[in-house]
């Protein structure tokens, strides 16, 4: 079964197309990567594949369950780190972890012990007791990757997860999804190409709400006759627009 | 449990805020303490303490609907009801999520303003007691609001909205500062349609023991409090199920 399947997903805004009859499939434990300028769709794609907008058509399977049909399901299985840091501010690290362990699990003494694992695992065991306001970007950062990882979610979702990360906190998370890479299934959205071909299986382009191309970076940049993924990105990116 | 992992991290939010226990608490006493000085040397029938406390707790209470609403649109703004949506909390969880854990705040801002009160000089009855259920249709009044302006404006707006301007107009049009029939006309009649005045009476009205008077103006509280939190209960939901948070 394939973690993801899109079939003629689309989101339309009024007039606008926001995200245009997207087919595309991610397998089981793959780390794939969305790219695409600014407005390109990624968010809104994400926002339909974690059941927070409801498409204007087509249809989204994850795991064998429809985001519209039974969206229930599909939040039992996926997580999402938005764009934003997304933490409980006066909250600690600890009790941040505790409640959304909680809200997916339903049991108080198993939130603990998930909360303490998580904090082991990324390196957040030091400041557990600090409030989340009082963190660095890149540790608040690491703290909402945690959040989406204590529920054990099939799926996860990460939009932008370093952005406005200096390079050093960059690194670290790169880290924390390398060990991730293979035993769930990842959606990365990225501005930076190297974070696309440093860690992801497969790479989409994505450019005025279309899916330009799917491939590896090695694929990619072949088939453009590029050196590197930001020339191939460039050109598959400028070419849709050129055709527009 | 959903509910109640979310209700607690509600809780602690707004009571680990050192603005909210300035505002919520602190603000309302000084008032208090203040006009009962006033009252202890320019003697105003309307400053007595057991016309005055009510007012007070009434007074206090607006500030509920700006730590909810504050708290709302801050969730909303930092995408951390983003992050909430995407999981399997249910509408009814989030609702009674924001709401659950303001009823006791409100229950212990009231007993505060209470305690206050009989140091300066409030004879300790069981009236107070009644007094202190009888706020409790007036905190969900006020409970609603920010649940319905936490839902549609911004953090910055629901401090103009909820902390500035419903605050003044909930105490310049509930009685407290000065008597209502003193102005008459228009204002008097807007003060009467509205449900703070009608809070700060049935509050006076179970205080004196004079249990009769309650009703007629707990009954456009209680009928105040239903229409705002049926509205916001909408408009919130509405807001989980539309494109932009």
């Amino acid at each position: 079964m394939n973690a993801i399947e899109t079939i003629d997903l689309a989101k339309r805004y009024g007039t606008k197309t926001a995200v245009d009859s997207l087919n595309l499939t991610v397998e089981q434990g793959e780390l794939f990567a969305l790219l695409g300028v600014n407005g390109a769709g990624k968010t809104t794609t994400i926002k339909m594949l974690s059941c927070l907008t409801k498409p204007t058509s087509g249809d989204a399977i994850l795991l064998g369950d429809s985001v519209i049909s039974n969206p229930q399901a599909v939040k039992e299985k996926i997580n999402i780190s938005p764009q934003e840091t997304a933490v409980a501010r006066n909250l600690s690290v600890k009790e941040n972890l505790e409640m959304i362990a909680q809200i997916y699990s339903n049991n108080r003494i198993d939130a603990r012990i998930k909360a303490e694992e998580m904090l082991l695992t990324l390196g957040l065991g030091e400041i557990a007791q600090d409030k989340a306001k009082t963190l660095s970007g890149g540790m608040q950062r690491r703290l909402s990757i945690a959040m989406a990882l204590i529920s054990n979610p099939q799926i996860l979702f990460l939009d932008e997860p370093t952005l406005g990360l200096d390079v050093l906190a960059r690194r670290e998370l790169w880290s924390i999804m390398e060990k991730l890479r293979g035993n769930i299934t990842i959606v990365l959205t990225t501005h930076y190409m190297e974070e696309a071909k440093a860690l992801s299986d497969r790479i989409g382009i994505m450019a005025q709400g279309e899916l330009k191309a799917v491939n590896t970076a090695a694929e990619l940049m072949r088939k453009t006759r590029t050196e590197t993924l930001e020339d191939a990105f460039i050109a598959i990116a400028s070419e849709s627009e050129m055709s527009e | 449990m959903r509910t109640l992992a979310f209700a607690s991290r509600n809780l602690k939010e707004m009571m680990r805020d050192p603005l909210n226990l300035v505002f919520g608490v602190g603000f309302p006493l000084i008032i208090l303490l203040l006009l009962s000085a006033i009252q202890a040397n320019i003697p105003v029938s309307l400053f007595e303490i057991d016309r005055l406390t009510p007012g007070i707790a009434v007074f206090g209470l607006s500030f509920i609907s700006l730590f909810s609403g504050t708290l709302i649109a801050k969730d909303r703004s930092t995408s951390f009801l983003m992050r909430l949506f995407a999981s399997p909390l249910s509408a009814s969880d989030f609702i009674l999520g924001y709401t659950l854990p303001l009823l006791p705040i409100a229950v212990l801002q009231s007993i505060l303003c209470f305690i206050a009160a009989l140091f300066l000089g409030l004879p300790l009855t069981a009236n107070i007691l009644v007094a202190l259920v009888v706020l409790i249709p007036a905190a969900l009044l006020f409970i609603g609001i920010g649940l319905l302006a936490g839902s549609v404006l911004n953090d910055k707006q629901v401090g103009g909205v909820c902390g500035a301007l419903l605050t003044n107009v909930s105490a310049w049009l509930s009685g407290t500062w000065f008597e209502l029939d003193l102005v008459g006309g228009a204002f008097q009649a807007v003060a009467y349609a509205l449900p703070f005045a009608h809070a700060v009476d049935a509050t006076r009205a179970a205080l004196a023991g004079d249990y009769a008077s309650i009703f007629p103006h707990l009954w456009w509280v209680l009928g105040y409090a239903l229409i705002v939190l049926v509205i916001a209960v909408i408009v919130f939901k509405n807001k989980m199920n539309s494109d932009s948070l």
